[in-house]
């Protein structure tokens, strides 16, 4: 994806399909030779990491499909024939429960990682925003599959998000009736969302394809924040990148399992092992965990057309980031002030977050209204003037010289293009 | 590798900050709610909190990275839920043929296929095109105790028993911070079971000045209120063991709830073994990866 190919194949076959069909080329210049900036430290590898959790959603997503009866009397009992009778379906099953909790985890950090670094500023923000677009069907698509087990919190929470729609004034009641394909949640709702819920992936994958092809014109953002200025800046993707994010990836494997073998419901809720019933309305309608903190948003708001535009909002808002902060510098390791606020906002998020699990009354109203205003101050106030007011600390002329300090840049000149072979 | 350790140092202080924030928020919010303590009936509209006791953490032979299912408490569950619970409770996502399951009760054959002839289930059509009776075969799900959810709740106040197979992981009692997260590392999935046994051992006399509804049965280890419809259902000696097991209503009552652990998790011990495997197998590979990268790197300054 990145300029002209160094991909030279000496297997004639390889050569002949070359010539008709250059994806060797591509691979090899986009996966294999990429230039990457020396100093990226453990908190890059959540792309890879990310890229992995998409393949193995869909992977065993595909296999519990084959399974898996998408019908209101049906889906629950289906479900459990997979944890009890499908051969190792239970671990199917929660593998992919977990997968979805675990995909968010890392979204998550890789949001934060490019808050702290600014890699949503130039030349990066398209790449953001198509970021931002795969964060906004992740969180469709884990909706909507948290919805198919057809326990009572899906059905709950179904009714609550879809439900949400009718605060729009005039026409909010007849979006809800064609969301639902009726007057509830019930089997059309159900199936809609079973078959989106298989969509959406792949919708994700192609713009994965596009976040990536958008990451390759200005290559990665790093620690420093300062960009490429030469060669020596930059490592050959394979093998240096690939077996840190292969280290990486496994180490967060290990917790996946964790959660997969051990606490395989820890990040569920004891409700959607009953099944939906209408009639019975849970005494805490919850969502999943990743989406606490918008859900203590849209609480937090007394009315409900409010509530729902600062859910959204908060969302929304995030799009906008590259545009919102004034301050060139990108790094927040530079950014004294900023490298502050960046933590509280973290606190805040999680703070929104255990609020948004908790009953809404008493001082977790109050709570969760302090942290929502917070968040927008974050982004709409703080981030725009701290660009202004901020002095940020000197940068390092590039990135070897950040690595090797003042000097000793010039010795190690041509070392990166060997790896040790000792 | 600096930056990591300083990023992780960062990370730490933010959650702790955040839990700070939640402390705060949670200690307004419980000062808020004094009068809803205790169970009576909720002062301004707060909702009370229950179950007023919090299950106590039992010792379980499944819980922890070793667990298994103990197959001798397993075969002893099975007969209480059998003489005593299914009288009223259905479990229609349990068939007959998995008490044979290995990580299960582990009945022999023989012994399913025996067990399986003492219930009656009804099949049919036949080529009369009627509906008939016949014993149980180890293929056959456990038969419901009653025709219809109308028939059940007709014959039990009002409310219709709830159906079993789940029953051990569909009722959690909220932790609470910071034990929610205590529980990460502690590997703590045994909250079922625990909140069954507190229930089933749980039933006294409703304290002075409550009034228990017509047909209620005061427990305040019950999850969603003051008292339920079901009443006591142990009491000692009712089940004859033949292993020389005591035979009290505690006993009992852990017996039972982990036998509905098995028929909640049935894979459970495939699981925790599969587990240990995999994730033994994830340390190794980490550790090869962590060298393999340290030698690719080692010349690079970074």
């Amino acid at each position: 994806m990145a300029g002209h190919s160094t991909y030279n194949p000496q297997n004639p076959l390889l050569k002949w399909f070359e010539a008709r069909l250059p994806i060797g080329g591509l691979i090899h210049s986009s996966f294999i030779v990429f230039p990457n900036p020396r100093n990226l430290n453990y908190w890059w590898t959540f792309g890879g990491i990310l890229a992995f959790m998409l393949v193995a959603q869909i992977a065993t997503g595909v296999v519990l499909v084959m399974h898996y009866t998408p019908h209101a009397s049906l889906a629950f009992n289906s479900v459990e024939g997979i944890m009890r009778d499908v051969n190792y379906g239970w671990l199917l099953r929660y593998l992919h429960a977990n997968g979805a909790s675990m995909f968010f985890i890392a979204v998550y950090i890789h949001i934060f990682r490019g808050l702290y670094y600014g890699s949503y500023k130039n030349p990066r923000e398209v790449l953001w925003v198509l970021g931002m677009i795969i964060f906004l069907l992740m969180m469709a698509t884990g909706f909507m599959g948290y919805v198919l087990p057809w326990g009572q919190m899906s059905f709950w929470g179904a009714t609550v998000i879809t439900n949400l729609f009718s605060a729009i004034p005039l026409v909010g009641e007849k979006i809800v009736i064609w969301l639902w394909g009726g007057f509830s949640v019930d089997n059309a709702t159900l199936n809609r969302f079973f078959s989106l819920h298989y969509l959406l992936p792949f919708m994700i994958a192609g713009v994965v394809i596009l976040h990536i092809w958008a990451l390759h014109i200005p290559g990665s953002n790093n620690p420093t924040g300062v960009s490429v200025k030469d060669k020596q800046d930059t490592l050959p993707f394979h093998p240096y990148f690939t077996v840190k994010d292969a280290f990486g990836l496994v180490c967060f494997l290990i917790l996946y399992c964790w959660f997969v073998f051990y606490l395989p419901n820890y990040m569920g809720h004891a409700d959607n092992y009953i099944e939906a019933n209408p009639l019975v309305t849970p005494a805490h309608i919850v969502p999943e965990w990743y989406f606490l903190p918008f859900y203590a948003i849209l609480r937090s708001i007394p009315s409900k057309l409010g509530g729902v535009i600062c859910m959204f909002g908060a969302i929304a808002v995030l799009f906008a980031v590259p545009w919102l902060d004034t301050s060139k510098v990108r790094s927040a390791n530079f950014r004294p002030l900023y490298r502050q606020f960046f933590w509280i906002f973290v606190a805040v998020a999680i703070g929104l977050g255990y609020l948004g699990s908790a009953p809404p009354e008493g001082g977790y109203v109050i709570a969760s209204r302090i942290l929502t205003v917070y968040y927008f101050f974050h982004f709409l106030v703080i981030l725009p003037l701290l660009g202004l007011f901020e002095k940020p600390l000197p940068l390092p002329a590039s990135i070897t010289e950040s690595v090797l300090g003042k000097g000793a840049a010039a010795v190690t000149a041509g070392a990166p293009s060997a790896p040790q072979t000792k | 590798m600096k930056t990591l350790t300083k990023s992780i140092a960062r990370l730490t202080f933010a959650l702790s900050l955040g839990v700070a924030t939640a402390t705060l928020a949670g200690g307004i919010a419980s000062a808020a709610e004094e009068p809803a303590a205790g169970g009576h009936a909720a002062a301004e509209g707060e909702t009370p909190h229950y179950p007023m006791i919090k299950p106590t953490l039992e010792s379980w032979s499944f819980a922890g990275v070793f667990g298994r299912f103990d197959t001798a408490q397993l075969q002893r569950g099975y007969q209480v839920y059998k003489e005593v619970c299914s009288n009223c409770h259905s479990m229609h996502l349990v068939s007959f043929r998995n008490l044979a399951d290995e990580g299960g009760p582990h009945f022999s054959e023989e012994q399913v296929k025996t067990l399986a002839a003492t219930f009656q289930v009804q099949d049919g059509p036949n080529d009369a095109g009627d509906m008939f009776e016949r014993p149980g075969r180890p293929s056959d799900r456990f038969p419901s105790p009653f025709p219809n959810p109308q028939a059940a709740a007709a014959a039990n106040n009002g409310k219709a028993p709830p159906d079993l197979s789940l029953m051990a992981k569909a009722r959690a009692v909220e932790r609470g911070f910071p034990w929610f997260i205590l529980d990460f590392f502690t590997q703590y999935e045994e909250g079922g079971p625990d909140y069954i046994h507190g229930l089933l051992t749980g039933y006294t006399d409703p304290p002075a000045g409550v009034t228990v509804p017509p047909g209620g049965h005061y427990n305040p280890h019950f999850i969603s209120g003051p008292s339920l419809a079901m009443p006591p259902p142990l009491s000692d000696g009712q089940v004859t063991y033949t292993d020389g097991t005591p035979e009290t209503v505690d006993q009992y009552s852990r017996d039972v709830s982990a036998f509905l652990m098995w028929a909640a998790e049935p894979h459970l011990d495939a699981r925790k073994r599969t587990g240990f495997q995999v994730i033994l197998f994830l340390i190794v590979f980490a550790g090869l990866l962590y060298y393999t990268k340290k030698k690719i790197w080692a010349n690079i300054a970074h």
